[in-house]
């Protein structure tokens, strides 16, 4: 008798996780999406930033293609980082058959894409204002708000990774200088973190 | 024992419903094929269960069209929930007592 009420009770809280968040996000997506943004950050500095001069709170006019270079290296690292999520996501829910685009998953992307696409505009625009430092920091906190804004609806670890973010944002902000090795351990190595803690726990 | 039993609501019993039912109060509605895939239950099955918390009317549903498809948004009633809440009270008096 009591046990049946007992396993009554794990199954409400299990079915109220289940049909309010999303919860297929696979480990392997964080350490992918990790690694690329590892690449291309250095290869953002490698063809970009170390040859500026050193960043600091001014605009800074542009050199010639090194804008278009940026844009193309950070279109680039953000289309392979979301094909890389997206991917683990969907290999790791076919196993677990689980569905994908749900009511769970619409509601997490759009959560997540209004502060992400947000910062991601305000960046643009600072981009062409010549304002080349406040990007690292600043696609450090807009992704982490979004993470905080997206982690009610998903597995509740996003939450800390996205304060992680943010804070990261916020040194790299007083640090100018260092931003893309503050970008490089948020986007990259916090990511890449979260991703083996999850693989461990499963 | 005995006065416990009494308040546990009857509809709850089945597991199925129960589950329906908690995946409806913590969502605005859902409709027919989430519930499915969250369950992992048949259509029919599914349905039935459906059809008798209706009757109860702990549930109601809204009949739509997306794409030229029905789809049938499945939301908890007032009275559902505070059913649902008195079943979960009941349980919780049990397990303290025992």
């Amino acid at each position: 008798m009591e046990e049946k009420y007992k396993s009554d009770l794990a199954e409400i809280r299990d079915m109220m996780h289940r049909s309010s968040r999303f919860i297929s996000l696979d480990g392997w997506s964080g350490i992918s999406v990790g690694i690329i943004a590892l690449i291309g950050g250095y290869l953002a500095y490698r063809n970009i930033f170390s040859r500026l001069p050193e960043l600091d709170y001014y605009p800074m006019p542009h050199v010639d293609g090194q804008l278009g270079q940026l844009l193309f290296l950070a279109a680039g690292t953000l289309f392979l980082a979301i094909a890389a999520a997206i991917f683990f996501t969907i290999r790791g829910s076919r196993t677990k058959q689980e569905a994908i685009w749900d009511a769970q998953s619409k509601r997490l992307v759009l959560n997540l894409g209004i502060p992400l696409l947000t910062g991601g505009l305000l960046c643009l625009i600072l981009l062409f204002k010549g304002f080349i430092a406040f990007l690292a920091p600043l696609t450090l906190i807009f992704h982490g708000l979004a993470l905080v804004n997206a982690s009610q609806y998903t597995i509740k670890q996003i939450r800390i990774l996205g304060l992680v973010l943010i804070i990261l944002g916020l040194l790299a902000m007083c640090f100018l200088h260092l931003g893309l090795i503050f970008w490089g351990i948020g986007f990259g190595l916090a990511h890449i973190g979260y991703g083996v803690i999850m693989k461990w726990k499963q | 024992m005995k006065e416990f039993l009494e308040q546990f609501d009857k509809a709850f019993e089945n597991k199925i419903r129960l589950g329906i039912m908690s995946a409806l109060v913590v969502n605005a509605h859902l409709d027919f094929k989430t519930l499915k895939n969250l369950l992992g239950v048949t259509d029919g099955n599914l349905a039935s269960h459906l059809k008798s918390l209706e009757k109860s009317a702990y549930i109601t549903y809204k009949k739509e069209f997306l794409n030229r498809k029905p789809n049938t948004k499945y939301y908890a009633t007032v009275q559902g929930k505070s059913a649902f809440v008195r079943h979960l009270e009941a349980i919780e008096k049990l397990l303290k007592s025992t």
